[in-house]
C-alpha cells in the first residue's frame, strides 16, 4: 500500500435502480450519484458515502462488510455479486446496481432473501435430522473422519446471499424451485452420517423438476457463487443418487 | 396498535438468543426471535477461531480440564469476572460443543499420527493417539495453558450459527426478520415485552411477553474502527439502559482486536497467532517476545493490543498514506495449512488487501472488538431492575468476562449463556410469578411515546444531521476512549459527548419516504449509542486505575484496594446528559482463585487487604483435597446453580464417566 502513488482520482457514476413498493406513487428508475473514487474504496464505502452526504432516502443492506454474511447481494453492472467486497478500481468509472432479481423487493438495492431462504428451509427440511432429540453431551462425542468433517465444511460454506439464485435459469420459471442453495445444502446433508435421512427420503424433497431435475445445467449459479462453491458438480452427484435410489 | 402475545419474546437472531428461544421451546413454551437481519447473518457468523471448550482429546490439549479453563478466564478478566458464572461457563462449554456436533457442525477433527505445527516460530511434530482419532480438535489461542478452542477450520461461527439457526427452523420457531425493539415495555419494576419498529414498513407494534430477553449483541459501531459488523449499535442494551430501571456492568471494558487489517478494520482470526503466525513491525522484526517474553503473541488481547500500540508509538511502525500499522506473519503456516484452516482469512486479505497471506505480511493494527459491557444480569441471566426482562451474551454483562474476554470465549459464552438462560426463562414461564396483567392504557402510553419520538424527528425541522452526528461521536471514542486512556481526554470525550447528545434534539430529517426510512433510523439509534458511548467514557472517566482492557496512562496499576468492583451504569431519565455510576464490590473471601499476576502483562498491581488471608485458606483447601473436583466444591460450590440438565460430569479420554472406567 505504501508503494501507491497519488494518482488523479476517478470520477465516479453510480447508477442506482430505485423503487419504493412501499410508496403507492413511486415507478422504478435508475438515478445517478456522482462521487470521487478513493483508495481501496468499495461498493459499501461508496453506497454509504452517498447514503450520508447526497441522498440519506437510499436503501441497501450490508451487515458485515467483510464478504462473510451474504447481505449485500446486488447485480453489479448485471452480475450478481457481492457488493462489500467489491473494489471499485475493478469496475469501470460508470457503475449499475441493481437489486437482486429472484427476491420480493423491500427497496431499492435492498432484497428479502431471508424469507426466501427460510421458505425454501422448511420446504426441504434443510436441518440435520439426528438420530436423537436429546444428545448425549456429556460423554465422549462420537468420532467423524477428520477428511469428512473438511468435505462437509467445503459445502457448508455457503452464505445465503442469493447470488446463485439470481443467476438461476430454471428460477426464472420456477419459482419453487430449490436452487443450488438448496440443493447444495441437501447434498452437504446427505454427505453427513449424522443425518438419519437416506437417499429415498432425500428423493421425496427434491426428486421432481422443482429439486435437482429441474436444474438445466447453465452453471450461472457456479460462476456467480462468491464463495467458489462446486455448485454444479453437487447438483449431478445428487441428481445420480437420485437416480439411482429409484432403482434399488 | 398491533399487539402480539408470546411466551417468550427474543431480542436478537444470533447465537445466544437462538439458543434461548431453543430452549425455551423445548420446554414447552412459545417463543418469537426478533431481529435486525436474516437471522444467519447475525455477527455471530464473524467469529471466525473457534470456541473454547476444555474436552483435551489433542496431544496438547492432554491434561486440561474445567479447573484449567476457569483459572485462564479469571486471569484474562484480571480478576474483573463474577467466579461463580465462570465455574458454570466452563462446566457447561464442552456439553456445547457436543450439543452444536450432534446438530451438524463439522468440528474439526483430530487425526492420527504425526503432524507439523508451528510453535513459537518453530516447526515442531505432535504425533497423535490412536484414542483420540476423530475426536474433536482443538488449536491455540491467547492467554491459555492448553490448546482448547474447538474450530471449523476460520469459519467457527458461520457453521455454528448455521446449525442453531437450522435447528430454530427445525423446532419452528418464528423469526420476525426486519424488526427493531425501541423501547422496552415496563411498569414497577416488571418488564412486559417491547414496542418494535418493522424495518420494511416502518410501522410499530407491541409484542407482550412473560419474558423478554435481549440478545443483541453487542455495541462496537460507536468506534470509528472496529471489526463490528454494522448493525452492531448496541440498540439492546440502549433501550434497557432508557427504561432507567435496570444498570448496565462494566461498560467501560471495552476491547480492541490485536489484528484488524490496516485500514478497513476487518478481523483477521487470533487462530492465526495461535497456529504460529508472528507480529513483525516496520523492520520485520518479531517483537512481541521483548515484552511478552512469557506468552509472546499469544498473551491476552489486552496485553497484546497495547505492546502493538505501544511499539508504534515508539516509532516502530510501518508507515502508510492512512497512518500506521504492524505486520502478522503467517508465511511460515505454509500455503497448505493456510487453504484448509485459514482460508476465510485468505479470502479477506485477497479481497480487501490484495494480498496473498502465503507469500505476503498482511498489515494490522488493534481495532475496537468486543463489548465486555452490558446489561447487568444475576446468573440466571436475569437483568438485576427488572423482574422478566433478561440477556444473554455480548449484550449482557452476566459476568464470567470481566475488564477483559480471552478469544474463544465470546461464542462459547453466547451458547452456553442460550442454554442455560433459556432454561431459567422457561422455569420463570412455568412460574405464577410470570403471570401477568398489563393494561391497554400502559401500551398505548409507552407505545405513543415511541411513536411521539419517531415523529418529532420526522417533524422537527431541525438543522443536525444524525450521520453527522454519528461519525463525530465515532471519531471520539476511537481517538479519546481507545486502548490507551487519560483523565485529560476522557473528560474531554465525556464533554464532546454530552454536546453531541443535545444536538441530538435538533436532528432534523432531509427525507420523509415511507417504510423503514435509514435516515430516521440513524436518527433515533445515534440517540441510543451516544448513551452507551457516554456510559463507557463516564465509567472509563470514574475508574483511576488500569485493569484488563482498561487502560489509564495516569493510573497504570491494577488496584484491587479501591477498584476490585463491577461498574454499574444506570440513566436517571430523559433529560439526564450523563449516567449515574455505582459500584458492586467483588467479594475476595469468596472467590476460587484471588487476585494475583495474570501470567503475562503488568505485574505490579496493589493487593485488596482481603487477598493474603483467603490466598492462605485456599492453599490450606489444596492441602487438604487431592480429588480435584472435591476440591472445587470445598473452595466454590456451584454446581445447584445450574439447571439439572447440565448438571452432570464430562467425560474426557483421560477422565471416563464416574462408573464408565
Amino acid at each position: 500500500m505504501s508503494e501507491l502513488i497519488a494518482r488523479e482520482r476517478r470520477q465516479l457514476e453510480l447508477r442506482v435502480l430505485r423503487y419504493n413498493p412501499q410508496d403507492p406513487d413511486a415507478t422504478p428508475a435508475f438515478q445517478s450519484y456522482f462521487l470521487e473514487e478513493a483508495d481501496a474504496m468499495t461498493l459499501f464505502i461508496a453506497l454509504n458515502e452517498i447514503r450520508e452526504q447526497q441522498d440519506p432516502s437510499l436503501q441497501f443492506d450490508f451487515v458485515c462488510r467483510a464478504g462473510i454474511c451474504g447481505s449485500c447481494g446486488m447485480l453489479i453492472n448485471g452480475k450478481p455479486g457481492l457488493a462489500c467486497r467489491t473494489l471499485t478500481a475493478d469496475l469501470p468509472a460508470r457503475i449499475n446496481l441493481a437489486p437482486l432479481p429472484g427476491f420480493e423487493l423491500i427497496a431499492d438495492l435492498s432484497v428479502n432473501t431471508g424469507k426466501w431462504m427460510r421458505a425454501m428451509s422448511e420446504r426441504l427440511e434443510t436441518w440435520l435430522h439426528a438420530a436423537s432429540d436429546d444428545p448425549d453431551i456429556d460423554s465422549l462425542e462420537p468420532v467423524m473422519e477428520p477428511e469428512l468433517a473438511q468435505e462437509i465444511y467445503e459445502l457448508e460454506r455457503c452464505i445465503e446471499c442469493g447470488c446463485c439464485i439470481a443467476a438461476c435459469g430454471t428460477l426464472q420459471m420456477r419459482e419453487d424451485f430449490a436452487g443450488a442453495v438448496g440443493l447444495n445444502k441437501l447434498a452437504r446433508l446427505r454427505l453427513d452420517p449424522r443425518d438419519t435421512r437416506s437417499d429415498a427420503d432425500f428423493y421425496e424433497l427434491v426428486g421432481d423438476e422443482n429439486g435437482v431435475f429441474g436444474c438445466m445445467s447453465l452453471l450461472g449459479c457456479e460462476d456467480s457463487c462468491p464463495k467458489d462453491l462446486p455448485l454444479g458438480t453437487q447438483i449431478a452427484w445428487l441428481r445420480r443418487r437420485m437416480v439411482a435410489s429409484t432403482l434399488d | 396498535m398491533e399487539i402480539i402475545h408470546t411466551d417468550v419474546l427474543v431480542v436478537g437472531g444470533g447465537l445466544a438468543g437462538l439458543r434461548v428461544a431453543i430452549g425455551a421451546r423445548r420446554r414447552g413454551h412459545e417463543a418469537i426471535v426478533l431481529s435486525l437481519v436474516p437471522p444467519k447473518r447475525s455477527h455471530s457468523a464473524a467469529a471466525q477461531g473457534g470456541m473454547q471448550a476444555s474436552l483435551a482429546n489433542s496431544l496438547k490439549a492432554r491434561g486440561d480440564n474445567e479447573d484449567v479453563h476457569f483459572a485462564d478466564t479469571v486471569r484474562g478478566s484480571d480478576w474483573g469476572a463474577d467466579q461463580d458464572v465462570v465455574r458454570m461457563f466452563v462446566h457447561t462449554a464442552p456439553k456445547a460443543v457436543r450439543e452444536l456436533a450432534a446438530w451438524g457442525v463439522p468440528w474439526n477433527r483430530v487425526k492420527r499420527g504425526p503432524h507439523r505445527a508451528i510453535i513459537n516460530g518453530q516447526a515442531e511434530t505432535l504425533v497423535e493417539s490412536d484414542a483420540a482419532h476423530g475426536l474433536i480438535d482443538a488449536r491455540d489461542f491467547g492467554g491459555t495453558h492448553k490448546w482448547r478452542t474447538c474450530y471449523v477450520a476460520d469459519g467457527t461461527g458461520h457453521s455454528m450459527l448455521y446449525a442453531m439457526s437450522d435447528q430454530a427452523i427445525a423446532q419452528d420457531i418464528p423469526v420476525h426478520e426486519r424488526t427493531e425493539a425501541l423501547a422496552l415495555l415496563h411498569a414497577d419494576g416488571r418488564c412486559y415485552g417491547a414496542i418494535v419498529r418493522d424495518l420494511v414498513t416502518g410501522k410499530l407494534r407491541t409484542y407482550l411477553a412473560r419474558a423478554t430477553c435481549i440478545a443483541s449483541g453487542g455495541f462496537g459501531r460507536i468506534y470509528r474502527v472496529s471489526t463490528n459488523a454494522v448493525i452492531n449499535e448496541g440498540i439492546g442494551a440502549a433501550i434497557a439502559l432508557e427504561t432507567c430501571a435496570t444498570p448496565l456492568g462494566n461498560m467501560e471494558a471495552v476491547q480492541f482486536h490485536p489484528t484488524g487489517i490496516f485500514p478497513a478494520g476487518i478481523l483477521v482470526t487470533e487462530g492465526c497467532r495461535g497456529d504460529g503466525g508472528l507480529l513483525l513491525d516496520a523492520d520485520e522484526h518479531r517483537f512481541m517476545p521483548d515484552y511478552e517474553p512469557e506468552k509472546r503473541e499469544l498473551a491476552s488481547r489486552d496485553v497484546v493490543s497495547r505492546r502493538m500500540e505501544q511499539h508504534i508509538a515508539d516509532g516502530k511502525g510501518a508507515r502508510t498514506r492512512f497512518g500506521e500499522h504492524l505486520w502478522l506473519d503467517i508465511r511460515l503456516l505454509g500455503e497448505a495449512h493456510i487453504d484448509s484452516r485459514l482460508r476465510e482469512v485468505k479470502e479477506i486479505c485477497r479481497y480487501f488487501l490484495g494480498v496473498d497471506p502465503a507469500r505476503e505480511l498482511i498489515p494490522v493494527r488493534p481495532a475496537q472488538h468486543y463489548s465486555m459491557g452490558g446489561i447487568r444480569t444475576d446468573y440466571r441471566g436475569e437483568s438485576t431492575g427488572l423482574k422478566g426482562l433478561f440477556a444473554a451474551g455480548e449484550a449482557a454483562c452476566w459476568d464470567m468476562h470481566g475488564f477483559n474476554r480471552l478469544g474463544g470465549n465470546s461464542v462459547a459464552e453466547t451458547v452456553v449463556a442460550g442454554m442455560l438462560v433459556g432454561e431459567y426463562i422457561a422455569d420463570w414461564c412455568d412460574s405464577p410469578d410470570s403471570d401477568f396483567q398489563a393494561s391497554t392504557a400502559l401500551v398505548r402510553e409507552q407505545g405513543g411515546a415511541v411513536a411521539e419520538r419517531l415523529a418529532a424527528f420526522a417533524n422537527s425541522g431541525g438543522r443536525e444531521n444524525p450521520f453527522e452526528i454519528l461519525r463525530l461521536m465515532q471519531e471520539t471514542m476511537t481517538d479519546k476512549v481507545g486502548i490507551f486512556r487519560s483523565g485529560e481526554r476522557l473528560q474531554e470525550a465525556v464533554t464532546t459527548l454530552q454536546s453531541l447528545l443535545a444536538r441530538c434534539r435538533d436532528i432534523g430529517l432531509r427525507t420523509q419516504v415511507r417504510g423503514a426510512n435509514p435516515e430516521l433510523a440513524a436518527a433515533y439509534r445515534v440517540e441510543k449509542m451516544l448513551k452507551l458511548a457516554l456510559c463507557v467514557s463516564a465509567g472509563a472517566l470514574a475508574r483511576t486505575e488500569s485493569r484488563g482492557a482498561h487502560f489509564r496512562e495516569d493510573f497504570p496499576r491494577r488496584d484491587d484496594a479501591q477498584w476490585l468492583s463491577r461498574t454499574l451504569a444506570s440513566w436517571s431519565g430523559p433529560e439526564a446528559d450523563a449516567p449515574t455510576l455505582d459500584y458492586q464490590a467483588l467479594d475476595v473471601m469468596a472467590m476460587e482463585l484471588p487476585p494475583g499476576w495474570r501470567g503475562y502483562g503488568a505485574r505490579d498491581h496493589i493487593d485488596h487487604p482481603d487477598t493474603e488471608r483467603r490466598q492462605q485458606q485456599v492453599e490450606a483447601v489444596q492441602q487438604q483435597q487431592d480429588d480435584r473436583i472435591a476440591r472445587q466444591r470445598a473452595l466454590l460450590p456451584f454446581e445447584s446453580l445450574l439447571p439439572e440438565r447440565f448438571q452432570g460430569r464430562n467425560e474426557r479420554l483421560q477422565e471416563p464417566e464416574e462408573g464408565a472406567a
